[in-house]
Order: structure tokens, then sequence, then C-alpha cells
């Protein structure tokens, strides 16, 4: 095909391209001498637009018979229905991430922070429609890199570089990890495509190969590092506590919906064959229980150490970590209804941790910090804030009608009736066990803005407007989703169509 | 069938009378009194009338009223009199207005203690008059609250033990007797006395009663049905009471105030034995003879020991309170008695009606003549400002002629002197227990002997001998106070000389008793 | 048109929170309306309903098409019951509540989502409908305790919640599962009870559940969150606690567990029986040692609530109808006990030691209290003509055709029950006062009117219900022959 067709094809990928180009050159060259204000907001104006545009194109082609089948460029990348949604909500989150940024004062460097954001979009985008292992290699790289970037952009705190530091190496070291499982694989199974892979794989004429274990293996640690699945967990706390609430936001939130789908993908399509089964009584080899063993390892990690923080940040680091846990649930179930239950959840998830970020950073403008008593008798102060903050921790915590339950729900459906007698019932009774736990620390969270009596005043600075605007309306994103799933599922489910991907 | 609700307006009188007293504010003492005995007077005109038209003649029940309450569970409100209803609703009725006027040393609340009498006494004619378990329980139970506050708020120095100690003990045989009756209810699906007593009689309540139970595999075919009786005679034996159930009445007959202790003697003991009579012995015949012999060695102790207690207690009221509980006892053996032969032969019939009747007349006399004597203590009470023992005084005699002339009267109705009322029902007791338990009676005899030493020293030690000093200036009765007991004493010596005017109407229902228990 | 009950509590959750924060007495208006409208509902859902046994669906919409779930509202015989229950319940607490100034427009707000929550439960006929509303009822809660509550409120609002939440979670498990093995096709209740659940998935599905929903109900030994959240609680929130709140876990076993696997319920049955009792004599039991008089109150809920328990392990039509009862009969006894203790004694007192409250002679000080205390702790031990006795009647004789040595247990449990009552009702309102102390105290503040029609309306409904029961039986009983019971009845006596 013609690079002007493929072009055509990823056309969202290159809006963004280029939306990024051109806000970079534009705060580089024109709006230098700008108060910092004007310099976000029109950066962020642009940045929107590009987004806008690259969803409304997703969306527009959406319905059109022609592209509504799978298109695959020699096997590197798949352009169908799923992915666009994906996609679509991949773009949200990084909207929102860039609104968060145009309040915050945390860098001078405008355009390059903008850029890097809407760049590390644009290998979120990638992951998601990666077929082959190389691209696979790309895209997460390309997602990283930024990423580790935007970690460090807070100059005044040394947290900042910190957290950057141990993502970056620690990212390192996963990408080294999983470079070279995806070496073993390819040595394995001669090929680079995802289901050429499978092909070789379940061909097992030659008998099963005792590097299979450790290329799964490999492969999986960089997955699990992207989705922070104990135990590869260990930079989350740091990164999520000390880069600036943009950069984690956008790390909590769109990283983990599209390393979430490519785990799904690579898993379930690459190395269907060897699946395995870690269903009760009926172990066998494969990456079910291993991935098993992650979930679980991550749904009792994290909410544990949640419960002993003190830093609002690091406890969203650790939920996030057990959610992972719950989110590779969906994975296990290895079937459509797994999947689109994984979509659902991730989804909703994001959009609830990008505004619980909001106003982590909105009481940490205020206070200085963010820790769990500067929110005492937040719910005097800032009504609003507060009341969308408890939507967003009890959905988090999984209380109906909010999509953090449904999406428990339905994965928990999901998972439970992918095997045969029940097999996953354990992991299932681990997971809801760990999630009851899970009230208490999201209701130390809601006791000090609700109940605890509020400090002397003094007169503080008021969140802005677009704060609250944000966080008012994925609080309504959060109910809506939640009272409606429907909303969010009936798309899902034409879209999976009955067939894993 | 359902005629002129006599009854119930008999029993919806009273109740009436406690809401409306209820609401009097407490100043208006006289108002509260006046009205108080306005309605008892209204329920003793309803007596009265059940009375003049009960038909002697009948067996069944009369002024029957049957309506469907709760059909699920069986229960109606179901209401009728016989003999022994009747006589027991007069007894309340005549009671009651004389336990009002002697209560005029109550200063305090006075509403409320009258509103508290009237409810008692709608909870004696309730239980005296239902015939379905259900609405009789109802009645039974709700007796109990109001003579908790009676005795709660105008008792004496240990009110509060007295009270608490009355009420858990009836409570827990209270429940011991609702878990038989919820057993007697699984096996045959009824509430209904009259019905259950058929059913007695003929041997299938035991029969329906006749089950293994899971968990309790060593049952055998009479056991459960005695477990059931066993229930149902403890809610009776604490209320009469039997020994060894009777630890709380001495306390609360002593602590009580004088009017409930009337009513508390003269009535609501003789629930439990009508609870025997109605309940007990129709429905189980057959467990009371398996255990009879045990049943006459109670009966006597009650009457023995409870005699000899009586003669080593110092204060009057504790005096007369163990007295009651040997009174009682005569008829208890009255009733055990009766069920030794079983058989139509017609000189057992004869004894057994001897007996019966005996019983009822025993129960209604001594209703009277022990609501009388615990008046008089309770005048002599408010006279020695609180003072009850019997060392206290002395030599009365000579300062208050008339109240010793009356009290004596009571004393030796008490004593069963022939000539008053207490002799015709001891005798018959007696003439009837004799020839069917032959050596209970006997023993029971001491108890007659005991009685009288200790009756008569109370006299002598109270009235007669030489004057205590300190009571020199002792009032006499006043007029009002023998306007209220003379009726009594009237009415006793009208029984005690033509007792055939009770007798008479209840000789058909005692027939119907003795001729029941012949299987 | 009974929906209406639910929609009201939350619309007037709104209407709340939109008024300004010191209009109290508009705030309080508000709420009563939204309580009485509920309750008015629920009369006239019940004068208008058949006594065939008949289930009414309110609405029926397709909900979430993927899962099969609907919206699916309804009402039977038990249903509006309860519903009425809460309705009066809601209002005599908001009645009580007339003097709270802190925050007050947040307390009605939640107090309005709770009950809001709880009508909910009660009408919802989808399984996931019902865990919606089950679960949304733990939230206020929490708060109405931790901000308003008393002795050790966070540690008590926490410790609820946990444990409601963990109870919620195994229903959740139960839920998903039955759900899946069950062709993941239909969350519709009557659906699910035709559906054959294999007995060895009834083996622990079961009990999963029904202990999920009985932690609420106190079931022994779950229940220990009960005492220490209620003391904790505000006086209304205690109210709704004990009152409602508790039944919400024992219908919920009732409607789900009991319906969706009674062959599970065959083999737990006498288990779960034998729990009851000891529940019903436990609690009786350490309510006669407390010290602290909303400790007995507490106590004494969870005696009570075995009764229920055991009357459902009955399974037969007087058990069973008798366990319904007394779940409408202590709400409403319970109701009163703790409006007692906590808003008239406790608001004005400032102690619920016993031994402190015994020197105050509160029996004088303040007559109304007294009385309805003694009246509330009458009905409460089961004395006849009120509503307790009635229920407690039936669940004994259900128990005698089913466990004859667990009936005479339970009797023992009343029996200990009139003990701790009477101690209680001696030590707090007629202590031996001496002469010279009994001037000490400074005069207490008297009952407001708002406290007094609350208390009358609770005892007027206890009487009424104590001498003609007909009238909620008539709508109970025939509940249990409708299709959704076959399987229990199957199990069971009928």
């Amino acid at each position: 095909m013609s690079y002007l067709e493929l072009l055509s094809r990823f056309a969202p990928e290159t809006i963004v391209v280029i939306t990024a180009l051109v806000v970079l050159g534009l705060d580089l060259l024109v709006l230098r001498e700008e108060p910092l204000r004007n310099r976000l907001r029109i950066g962020a104006a642009f940045s929107g637009l590009g987004c806008v545009a690259a969803a409304a194109w997703l969306l527009a082609i959406a319905g059109s018979a022609e592209a509504s089948s799978p298109f695959a460029t020699g096997g590197m990348l798949v352009d169908d229905p799923l992915t666009r949604l994906v996609k679509v909500a991949l773009l949200a989150l990084g909207f929102f991430a860039i609104l968060l940024a145009t309040e915050g004062n945390f860098t001078a460097h405008v355009g390059e922070y903008l850029s890097l954001v809407l760049l590390s979009v644009v290998g979120m985008m990638l992951m998601v429609s990666s077929t082959d292992l190389l691209m696979i290699f790309i895209a997460l790289e390309a997602t990283s890199l930024p990423l580790y970037i935007l970690a460090a952009f807070n100059p005044r705190d040394p947290r900042s570089s910190e957290a950057a530091l141990k993502y970056f190496l620690f990212g390192g070291m996963a990408a080294a990890f999983t470079l070279f499982g995806l070496s073993l694989v390819y040595g394995l199974a001669g090929s680079t495509n995802l289901a050429e892979i499978a092909v070789r794989l379940a061909d097992t004429g030659r008998g099963p190969d005792a590097l299979l274990p450790a290329a799964l293996a490999l492969t999986l640690t960089g997955l699990a590092f992207k989705v922070a699945a104990a135990p590869f967990h260990l930079w989350a706390p740091d990164a999520y506590e000390g880069a600036p609430a943009p950069s984690a936001s956008l790390i909590a939130s769109g990283s983990k919906v599209a390393g979430f789908f490519l785990l799904a993908r690579v898993m379930m399509v690459a190395f269907a064959p060897v699946a395995g089964s870690g269903t009760w009584h009926h172990y066998a080899a494969g990456w079910m229980p291993l991935v098993a063993i992650l979930a679980g390892l991550s749904v009792v990690i994290g909410n544990l150490a949640a419960i002993a923080q003190s830093n609002v940040k690091r406890l969203l680091a650790y939920s996030a970590v057990a959610h992972t846990g719950y989110a590779l649930l969906g994975v296990l179930a290895n079937d459509p209804r797994g999947v689109s239950s994984l979509v659902y959840y991730v989804i909703t998830y994001g959009l609830t941790l990008v505004g619980a970020f909001a106003v982590v950073s909105a009481v940490e403008d205020r206070e200085g910090g963010s820790n769990l008593t500067d929110f005492a008798g937040l719910g005097r102060r800032e009504p609003l804030l507060s009341f969308c903050m408890m939507i967003f921790m009890l959905s988090l915590a999984g209380i109906p009608p909010l999509a953090g339950f449904f999406g428990k729900f339905y994965l928990f459906a999901a998972i439970i009736g992918g095997a045969r007698n029940l097999g996953w019932l354990w992991l299932v009774v681990l997971a809801v066990a760990m999630s009851a736990v899970s009230l208490y620390y999201y209701l130390q969270v809601l006791k000090q803005i609700y109940v605890l009596p509020e400090p002397e005043r003094t007169a503080k600075r008021r969140p802005p407007m677009v704060t609250k605007a944000l966080v008012g309306l994925l609080a309504l994103g959060v109910v809506i989703f939640g009272c409606a799933p429907d909303l969010l599922l009936r798309p899902l489910l034409a879209v999976i169509h009955g067939r894993v991907f | 069938m359902n005629g002129f609700p006599l009854i119930t307006l008999l029993t919806a009188t009273p109740l009436a009378g406690a809401l409306v007293l209820a609401a009097i504010p407490e100043g208006r003492k006289q108002l509260a009194r006046g009205l108080g005995l306005a309605f008892a007077a209204a329920g003793l005109f309803w007596a009265v009338l059940l009375w003049a038209k009960f038909d002697s003649s009948a067996t069944a029940p009369q002024f029957q009223e049957r309506h469907v309450w709760i059909p699920t569970i069986g229960a109606e409100y179901f209401v009728g009199a016989d003999g022994l209803s009747l006589l027991m609703v007069l007894l309340a009725a005549v009671v009651t207005p004389i336990a009002l006027l002697a209560s005029r040393s109550i200063r305090e609340r006075v509403p409320l203690y009258q509103s508290f009498t009237l409810f008692l006494q709608a909870g004696l004619f309730g239980t005296f008059t239902a015939l379905n378990f259900f609405h009789w329980f109802i009645f039974w139970e709700l007796s109990l609250v109001p003579a908790f506050f009676l005795i709660k708020f105008w008792g004496g120095p240990n009110r509060s033990a007295a009270a608490t100690q009355f009420f858990v003990y009836t409570m827990v045989g209270s429940v011991a007797m609702l878990l038989s009756f919820l057993a007697i209810f699984w096996a045959t699906k009824s509430f209904d006395f009259l019905e259950l007593a058929e059913k007695g009689r003929s041997g299938e309540l035991a029969a329906l009663l006749n089950v293994r139970i899971d968990g309790w595999p060593d049952l055998t075919r009479r056991e459960f049905p005695l477990v059931i009786f066993a229930g149902v005679f403890l809610g009776f034996a604490v209320k009469v009471p039997l020994i060894p159930f009777h630890t709380w009445l001495p306390t609360a007959y002593s602590e009580a105030p004088t009017g409930t202790t009337m009513l508390l003697t003269g009535v609501m003991s003789k629930m439990g034995v009508y609870g025997f009579l109605r309940i007990l012995v129709p429905m189980f015949p057959e467990q009371m003879r398996i255990v009879l012999t045990p049943l006459l060695w109670l009966a006597v102790a009650t009457i023995v020991l409870s005699a000899c207690a009586a003669f080593a207690q110092k204060d009057l009221k504790r005096v007369f309170a163990y007295s009651s509980i040997n009174h009682l006892g005569y008829c208890l053996l009255g009733i055990f008695a009766c069920l030794k032969y079983t058989g139509g032969d017609a000189t057992w019939s004869l004894q057994r009606s001897a007996a019966l009747n005996g019983v009822l007349l025993q129960m209604f006399n001594h209703g009277l003549t022990a609501s009388l004597l615990f008046c008089f203590a309770g005048f002599l009470e408010e006279r020695g400002g609180g003072l009850r023992g019997i060392d206290q005084f002395g030599g009365l005699r000579k300062v208050a002629p008339i109240f010793c002339g009356l009290m004596g009267i009571s004393v030796f109705a008490s004593l069963g002197l022939p000539g008053l009322n207490g002799f015709v029902g001891e005798f018959l007791i007696f003439k009837g227990a004799f020839p069917q338990a032959t050596w209970a009676t006997a023993l029971s005899v001491i108890g007659l002997l005991v009685t009288a030493v200790f009756l008569l020293t109370v006299m002598q030690r109270v009235w007669n001998g030489p004057l205590n000093e300190r009571w020199a200036l002792l009032p006499d009765l006043t007029w009002r106070e023998r306007w209220i007991v003379l009726p009594a004493t009237a009415l006793m010596f009208l029984l005690g000389i033509y007792p055939q005017l009770v007798i008479g109407k209840i000789n058909a229902t005692v027939m119907l008793m003795a001729d029941q228990l012949k299987f | 048109m009974l929906a209406w009950t639910v929609y009201i509590s939350f619309i007037g959750v709104l209407a709340v929170l939109c008024l300004p924060e010191r209009m109290v007495r508009a705030t309080r208006a508000v709420a009563l309306v939204a309580a009485l409208a509920g309750l008015g509902l629920a009369v006239a859902g019940i004068a208008r309903h058949g006594l065939d046994g008949s289930m009414t669906t309110i609405v029926k919409h397709v909900w979430v098409r993927g899962l099969g779930i609907d919206y699916y509202l309804g009402a039977d015989g038990i249903s509006l019951v309860l519903v009425l229950l809460t309705g009066i319940a809601a209002t005599a607490g908001i009645l009580f509540s007339w003097n709270i100034e802190h925050r007050a427009k947040e307390f009605f707000a939640f107090y309005l989502a709770l009950i809001g929550g709880v009508y909910g439960v009660f009408l919802s006929f989808d399984l996931f409908l019902l865990f919606v509303f089950y679960e949304l009822a733990i939230i206020p809660k929490y708060f109405l305790i931790a901000i308003w509550g008393s002795t050790n409120r966070e540690y008590g609002a926490m410790k609820l919640a946990l444990y409601s939440f963990i109870g919620s979670a195994m229903v959740l498990l139960g839920i998903v599962a039955a759900y899946v093995v069950a062709g993941s096709r239909t969350m519709d209740l009557f659906e699910l009870a035709k559906y054959p659940f294999p007995e060895s998935f009834q083996f622990w599905a079961f009990p999963l559940v029904f202990v999920g929903f009985a932690i609420l109900a106190g079931l022994w030994p779950f229940h220990t969150w009960a005492p220490g959240g209620h003391v904790a609680a505000p006086t209304a929130a205690s109210m709704l606690l004990a009152g409602v709140v508790m039944k919400l876990g024992a219908y919920g076993a009732l409607r789900v567990a009991m319906t969706l696997f009674p062959q599970g319920l065959a083999i737990w049955r006498d288990t779960i029986a034998l729990l009851a009792v000891v529940g019903i004599v436990y609690g009786a039991l350490v309510a006669l040692v407390q010290t602290d008089f909303k400790f007995v109150i507490g106590y004494s809920s969870v005696s009570h609530m075995g009764f229920v328990l055991l009357g459902l392990m009955t399974i037969n039509a007087v058990g069973l109808s008798g366990a319904v009862l007394q779940m409408f009969s202590h709400g409403i006894i319970a109701g009163l006990l703790f409006a007692v203790v906590g808003r008239m004694v406790y608001d004005r007192a400032h102690t619920r030691d016993l031994g402190a409250l015994e020197e105050m002679g509160l029996g004088r000080a303040l007559p109304f209290a007294a009385v309805t205390f003694a009246v509330a702790g009458f009905a409460s031990m089961g004395l006849p003509g009120f509503s307790g006795f009635v229920a407690e009647l039936q669940v004994l004789i259900g128990a005698w055709y089913a466990f004859p040595t667990f009936a005479a247990l339970a009797g023992l449990g009343i029996v200990i029950g009139a003990a701790y009552t009477l101690r209680a009702l001696q030590k707090a309102f007629y202590g031996e006062v001496a002469e010279s102390r009994s001037g000490a105290h400074p005069p207490l503040p008297p009952i407001t009117l708002p406290e007094k029609i609350g208390a009358i309306m609770l005892v007027t409904v206890a009487v009424v219900v104590g001498l003609y029961p007909k009238l909620l039986l008539d709508l109970i009983g025939p509940s249990f022959y409708s299709p959704l019971f076959d399987g229990l009845r199957a199990k069971g006596a009928f």
C-alpha cells in the first residue's frame, strides 16, 4: 500500500504528532514573552484541538462500512473498531491531563511539556494498534520515554527528579528484560507477528521447548511493569508521589489503559496456545498461572500497603496496584467477555484516577502537601471538590451505583464464567476479600474530608475553575457510567463481536 | 351464639376506668377515689347481673362470645362463664371495691393507684372468663404489670426487690407454660380450652403429644406429654403457690400496699387454682395420675409447712401470707385427691363432687376472709405508724373492742369455725378427700391444728393479755372503716350458715367436673 | 407508585443539600415531608394491594442489556410490611432528631439517602438492583455515625462499615457465582429461583450468601459490630440501624439466600438455627450485665434478631410469617427504646451509666420518658397485647415444629429478657433516690413536642399490631405461597 493510504488510516496518530510539533514550535518561537498562564492556555487550546480532531476522525470513520474491517499493515499495526474505541479513550485521557496542566505552575517549559504529553499519547495509540513484536517494543518505548521525562518536570521538588529517575531506571530494566523475552519468542516462533507466533507455538510437533517459559516470563515482566502489577510495581508509589499532578494522572490513566490492552492482546493472541490453566485443581503451565500469580500478588500487596499510607498520592499508587490485580482478572477470563470487562474497567478507572489526581493537585496547591491531614475539613471549604472526591473514592472502593462497582461486577462475572466449574473462584475470593478491605483506606480519605473538623481558617487560594469543571465532569461521568453502564457497554460489545481480538 | 356481650362489658368497664383514671391529674385525690370506686361498683353490678342471670342447671359455659382474631395461630376472642368462672368473677368484683376503700392511706399519686388497681381487676375478669389460650394468656400476663407497679411505687421499704422478684418468678412460670401450650398447639392445632379439654379426656391429647422428637431419642411413650404437663404445671404452681415455688409470696405480700395485697391474696392467688381446674386437670388427667403421689406430698407439704412457718412469723402480714399459702393448699389437696380413682362408681362421684364443691367454696371463702384479714392488718399498721409486729401490740381489746371483735370474726372464719364460711369449704374438702387420699388428708389435719394455734396466738398476742401502754390511745374502728368490713363480714356469716346460696349455682359445674374425672 | 418512596427520598437529599446551611428549620421540614411522603405511599400501597400473595410489578426496564440486568421494582406482602416499617421508623427518627443543630443539612441528607437505599432494597426484584441499593446504604451509615455519634464514634463507624462491606462482599461473590452458573443470562429473582442449582454448588453458595446478609442481621458470632455501632450512633441513626437496617440483612437472607438455594438451606438449617438460639440467649445474658444503658438495648437487639433468624429457619408457614412480623415489631420497639435512651435520657442527663442514672430520679423528672420506656420495655419482653408477643409466639410455634429443643432455649431467652428489661427500667428511672439527693440535680429540660409525637406514634403502632396482628399477617402469610418461594416450600413443612 502507499504511504498516503497508511497515513490516512493512521490519521489520528498523524494529527496528534503534527499538533505536538505545532504546539512546541508555537511556544518556543512565538509565545516566549507571554505570561505563563497564557502560554499554557494557548498551548492547551491547540493540543485540545488536535486531540479533538483526532478523536472526531476516529468516531467519524467508525460508522463507515469500509473502515470497519481490520486493516493490517504488513502485520505491524491493526486498525479495527475496538482499537479505535480505545484510542478515543486515550485521547480523552490525554486531553484531561493537559487540562489539568493548564492550571499548574510547576514548570516554565510549557511547549516541551505539552508536546511530550501528546507524543506519549501517540505512543499509547501505537501500543494498542501493535500486532508485531518489534512494533510493540517501539510503541512501549515511545510511550515510556516521554513519561519518564514528564515525571521529572517539577524542578522545585527533589522528589520529582527522584521519581523520574526511579521510573526510568526501573523502566529501562524492564525494557531490557522485555526485549530479551521478545527475542526469545522470535527465536522460538521464527516470526514477529503475533498471529503467526500463535500458529508456530501451536504446532507442538517438536515438543515443549525449554525456552518457552523463559520467553513468557520475560515478556510478561515488561508488560507487567507497564501496568504496575506486583511485584513489578515498586516504581509506582514514588512516581505518583513525585511527579507533577498532570504527569501522574497520565501515567495512572493513559499508560494503564494502553498497557492493559497490549498485555491482553499479546497474551490472548500470541500466546494463546500456551495459555495453560490456573484454575483450582486444574493447573497447567502457561501464561495463565503466571498472570494469576501477578493478579493475586497485586491485589494483596496493593491493598495491604495502601492501608499504611499517610500520603494520598502514594495511597492512590498502591490502590492502582490493587486495581491492576482486579483488571488482570479480565485477562484471565480469556474470552470476549473478559476483554470487554477489562476495557470497560480500565477506561472508567482512568477517568476516576484523573479526577482524583485533579482534586489532589488542588489540595496540594492550597496546603502545600498531599498528606491525609492536608485534606482535613475539605468538606466545609470546597463542597464541590469534596463531593466529587467522594464519588471517586467510592467508585474505586466499588460502591454502587458508581462505575467502579459495575466494572468489578462485570470482571467477576467474566472470570467466573470463564472456566468450567468455577475454577477461578479462589482468585475471585481473594480479590473480593481484598476489595472489602480497601474500603478502609478510602474511608480514611473521606473521613479526613468530611468527619474531621477543619483547621483554623487562613485565606487560601481557591482552586481554579478549570480544575473544578474538570473534576465535576469526570465525577458526572463516573456516576453516569455507573448508573447506565450500557452507554459504554453497548458500543464495546458491538465492536468485540463475540471474538477475541 | 353471641348474645348480649355481658362478659365483654364486664371486662371493659374496669379497663375503661383504668384509662380514665390514668388521665386524671395528681392533685384530684377525692375525684380519683370517687371515680375508682364508681368503676369498681359498676364492675360489681355486672358481676351480680351475671350471677342473677346464670342458669344453675346448665353445664356448658354461658354468655359465650366468640370472634375470630388471628386465624394463623388459632387465636379467638372466646369468652364464657360456667359456675367456676362465675364464682371467681364475683369474688374479684366483691374484693376490689373493698380493697379500694381500704386504700385510704395511699396519699401519693392516687389516680395512678386507682388506675392500676382497676387494670388489675380487668386482668382478673379477663382471665377468669377466657376460653381460648391466646386470649387467656394475654390477660394472665397483663395482670402482672399493674401488680408490679403497685408494689413498686406504693410498697414498703423493700419494695423494688419484692416487685422484681414477683414479676420475674411469675414470668418464669408463665414462659414454661407458654412453651408447653405451643407444643400443644403444634400437636392439636387448637388453643380452645373446651376442645382441648375434650381431647384431654379422651386421651387424644396425650396421644397427639406422643411423638419422637429429633434429638431427644430416649423419650418413651409417655414422657413427652409429661414434659409438656410439667411446663403448664410450673406456671400454675408458681401462682398458687405450691411449695417449693412459694418463696416470692411472703415478701411480695408484706411489701405491697394493703389494698394490693388484698387483691393479690384474695383473687390473684385464685388464678393459680383456677388454672388447675380449668386447664391442667381437664387436659392432663393421665399425667396427673402418673405423678399423683408426689403431687399429694407437695400439697401436704404446702399445708403443713406453711402453717408451721406462719407460726414462726413475727410480722403480722407475713403470718397472714403464710396462712394464705396454707389455705390454698387445701384446695390443691382436694383437687389432687379427686384424681385418684377413676371409674363411674357412684360413691366416688359423690366424694369427688363433695371435694370439688369444697374446693370452689374454699376459693371464694378464703378470698373473702384473707382479704379482710389483710385489711385489718392494714388498719393496725396505719394506727401503729407502720408497725406490724405481733409482739409490739398487746391487750388492744381494751381500747378497741369493736376492732377486736370484727377482726376476731375474720380470724375465726379463717380458722374454720363452724357457722362461719371457712368451715364449709374445709369440711367438704376433707370429707371428699379422706376416702380418696386417706393418708394425705390425715396428715393435713396437722395443718388445721397448727393453723388454729397460730391464729389464736395472734389474737392472744395482739388483742388479749395486758395492755401495752404505748397503745393506750389507739382509736377504735371509725364508722367508715366499720362500714367497709361489715358487708364482707355479713357475707361470711351468711355463707357459713347458708352455703347453698353458692353451691346452688356451682353445683352443676362441679358435677360435670367430677363426672369428667371418671376417666 | 411505590417506587416513589425511593425517588422522593433521593429528591429529598438533593432538596436538603440545596438549602443554605443556616436554614435549619427549613431543612428539618423538608426532611420530615419526604419521610411522611414515603410513609403515606407505603400505607397507600398496602391499601391497594391484594391479599392473595401476588406480587405487583411497579416498574421493569431493561438496564444493562448485555448482562441481562433489569431495573425491576415490585412489591409483595413482605415488601410492603417492611416498607411500612421503614416509613414509620424514618418519620419517627426525624422527629427525634429535631434538635440537631450541628451540620444539620448534611445529617438529613445522609439520613434520607440511607432511607432511600433501604426502600430500594425492599422493593427490588432484580438481584443486581437489590445489591446496588444494599451496598448504597453502607456509606450514609458510616458518615451518620462518624460525624454525629457519641462514644468511640470513629471506631464504631469504621467497624460497622467494614463488617457490612465484608458481608456484602460475600453476598456479591455468591450472587455473581449464581448468575454465572445459571447461564449469565438474567438477574431476575424469579428466573433465578426457578433455576436448579446443583447441590454441590448450593452447599457453599448458601452459607456464603446467607451469612453475608446475616452479618447485618446480627447473627451470632458475627454480631460484634452491632452493640458498639448502635452505641456510637446518634439516636436517629440507632433507631434506623437497629430498627430497619438489621432487617435488611434478614430480608436479604430470606429473599435471596433462601429462595435461590433451598437445598443449601436444608443442609445448613440446623447449624444456623443453633447460632440463632445462641444469639438469643447470649444477647440476653450479656444485656443483663451491662452498665451502659444503650448497650443494654444494643444487646437486646441482637437477642431479638435471633428470634427472626430462628423463625426463618423453621421453614413453615407459621414460623416464617412470625419471623417477618418480628422484623416489623422489633423495628418499632427498638426504635422506641433507642429514642428513649438516646434522645430523651442521654441528651438531657448526659450520661448513660446506669449507676449514675439511678441517682437522678428520672422517674419523677421525666415521667413521659419513664412511661414510654416502661411500655416499650414490656413490649420488648414479649408481653401480650403488644406486637412482640404475637411475633415471638408464632416463631416459637414454628420452632416447635422444627426444633423443639431450640424452642425451649428460646423461651429461656424471653425470661432473661424480662430480667434485663426490668433491671434497666428500675435503675434508669425508678432508682431509690434519697430525699436529700433528688433536689441536687438541676431540672432537666422537658420532653418536646416532636419527641412526644414520635413516641406516641410508635407506641400506637406496637399496640395496634399487638391487638390486631391480622392487619399485617394477612399480607405476610399469602406471600409465602407465591412462585418465588416454590423451592422453599418444597423443602419445608408447609
